[in-house]
């Protein structure tokens, strides 16, 4: 076959992508940079070139970023480490005991994971809810005293209970993942930690989590991308950064700037630092995590 | 085999079963919860939430189908979560298909670029996106025309399908290479161009990842608010399903209409579950090869 029609082919097949990726991820990212430096208030009516100055009043003193930041910290420590301990403990089960309806079980540990966001924080609004919630509720089915908890509405309980949500969300999706990656330890290393008498506990912290620990590492960096992302998510649909700022993270911050304020530039700096931190962050975890790869 | 379990043991078992049924109650209870609570009247939401209902209310179906546009906003979700699948196949296929089979100079470079784009997530060049087209409306607009690109499901179908690329280039790709090149050799030596080859030889093969690439998008793209939330925003306008449902979240804090609300839960909720216990298996699978969610 002739060489040219060989780079024609090529090309037919890859533009469309090539375009389409162009036009609405290339040029969007390089402007996420790119507005960073301007004062860009309205529909592009003024556009001022300012340099770093977003910047520097982003770090010189914005409350609402520093309580976005202290927030979104706090999330993904939260939520990271309660869904991975819950979600490792669990694939562990599933795939090292003899269980009855162990299908039955991973099916619906899953269901949580195909829902939208927000139906999930529609479905935790009616949990939180003040009044007539099935956790308040619950609460005072055991002591008829206590007065209503204000789940979303309590500066103080509202991060909490966003997180809980979020753990809600993820552990069928990290279990099964890990189910995954248990599947591959060869079932030879706890015959053998059997014999020698080796308790479930001890074999768990051993064998399972030493053997299945780059997957681990790979899930860490999930942990942090996706809870900066999700957050956002449920916050918008749960509580709009109510009461007050007090559950306000990055991204939902990022957005508020950007639309509500209509101040396009300073909403993109935040992007930037938000972008730069989630893969320092990531880096730094990676980095921390490293062990020597186990031999067989 | 043991004939008597120590008691250590028997009260592990039970601890094992106690802690299964626990977290299973606590996704099964909501969720049922939600389909309970879609057929109630909503004096009943003032009372004890978990009474069983009185009757089956269907009128919440009605007036959330109708009142609250959900049958509209439903028609606008199936049309952009079909169109927005049928973009993608037919654009990220081919780019899969040439990036993983074909050796050429620009390869090196557009693989890295689409690899690039696993770590630009949505949420950060939305933004972005909305003012790239205010203006394309804008230049429009000095020509005397009407804006086409906000408010248009076609387009959003588009940008759905356009951020769905890498991801979906990246796990059709790995399937690609694994496929023998003897296929095609054979399919040339019987005289099929390499269009013909691609669609009838290559493609058939690579169904079982092309059925999981509409899964997880189709999902996905159902789900997925953040982005038609910024791109739909004429008022009175179409809305896809969940930001009508977020929509009617924010009313209902107003007038108190629970059991629309949950009716409108239910409509969400149902395609996706129904999907999802058909294909369960396939969809947990299919999460091995790699993906990352958010």
């Amino acid at each position: 076959m002739k060489k040219n029609s060989k780079g024609a082919f090529i090309f037919m097949c890859l533009a469309p992508s090539v375009v389409l990726f162009t036009l609405f991820m290339v040029v969007p990212t390089i402007n996420v940079f790119r507005m960073s430096f301007y004062r860009w208030g309205g529909y592009s009516a003024s556009r001022t070139f300012v340099g770093l100055d977003n910047f520097r009043i982003l770090f010189s003193g914005d409350m609402r970023f520093l309580q976005s930041f202290q927030n979104t910290v706090l999330l993904i420590s939260v939520v990271s480490i309660v869904t991975f301990g819950i979600s490792l403990v669990f694939a562990s089960i599933l795939s090292r005991e003899e269980v009855r309806g162990k299908n039955f079980f991973r099916v619906v540990f899953y269901i949580p994971n195909i829902l939208s966001v927000v139906i999930i924080s529609a479905i935790f609004s009616a949990i939180y809810e003040a009044n007539n919630g099935m956790l308040n509720s619950i609460i005072s089915f055991f002591d008829r005293t206590r007065e209503p908890v204000y789940w979303l509405g309590d500066n103080d309980i509202v991060i909490f209970s966003i997180a809980g949500a979020m753990v809600w969300q993820a552990i069928g999706y990290y279990m099964v993942m890990y189910m995954a990656s248990m599947a591959s330890v060869p079932e030879s290393l706890y015959e053998s930690a059997n014999l020698e008498g080796a308790g479930k506990i001890h074999q768990f912290f051993r064998i399972t989590v030493p053997l299945i620990w780059s997957n681990i590492r790979t899930t860490m960096t999930f942990f942090i991308i996706s809870s900066i992302n999700l957050s956002f998510l449920f916050v918008t649909a749960m509580t709009n950064g109510g009461p007050d700022g007090a559950s306000e993270v990055f991204l939902s911050y990022m957005y508020r700037q950007a639309y509500t304020n209509s101040s396009y530039g300073y909403g993109m700096a935040i992007g930037v630092v938000v972008f730069t931190f989630s893969f320092a962050l990531s880096g730094i975890v990676n980095l921390v995590t490293y062990r020597d790869p186990i031999e067989i | 085999m043991k004939l008597f379990e120590p008691e250590s043991d028997r009260l592990y078992r039970i601890f094992i079963y106690v802690a299964l049924v626990g977290l299973a109650v606590s996704v099964i209870v909501p969720v049922a919860w939600v389909f309970m609570a879609s057929i109630k009247k909503n004096s009943e939401f003032y009372g004890n939430p978990w009474l069983l209902p009185e009757g089956f209310h269907y009128q919440n179906f009605v007036d959330a189908w109708g009142n609250a546009r959900m049958g509209e906003y439903m028609m606008s979700s199936v049309i952009v979560t079909l169109l927005a699948i049928c973009i993608l196949l037919v654009v990220a296929l081919p780019a899969a298909y040439c990036l993983s089979r074909f050796r050429f100079r620009m390869r090196k470079f557009l693989r890295v670029l689409f690899m690039g784009g696993l770590f630009i997530n949505v949420n950060y060049i939305v933004v972005p996106i909305f003012l790239m087209f205010v203006g394309f409306d804008g230049y429009l607009r000095d020509y005397g025309m009407d804006g086409f690109f906000l408010n248009n499901i076609f387009v959003l179908a588009l940008v759905y399908a356009s951020t769905a690329l890498p991801f979906t280039i990246y796990l059709l790709s790995g399937y690609f290479v694994t496929l023998s090149s003897s296929y095609e050799e054979a399919a040339y030596i019987d005289g099929a161009g390499y269009f013909r080859t691609m669609m009838h030889v290559m493609f058939p093969m690579a169904l079982p990842s092309i059925i999981t690439v509409i899964l997880f998008n189709s999902l996905a793209f159902w789900n997925e608010y953040i982005i038609a939330i910024t791109l739909l925003t004429r008022p009175g306008g179409t809305r896809t399903l969940p930001v009508g449902l977020m929509n009617l979240m924010k009313a209902q804090n107003a007038a108190a209409q629970y059991g629309q609300l949950y009716a409108g839960l239910v409509l969400v909720m149902v395609p996706t579950l129904v999907l999802y216990i058909c294909v369960q298996k396939k969809l947990t699978e299919g999460m091995n090869l790699g993906g990352l969610k958010g």
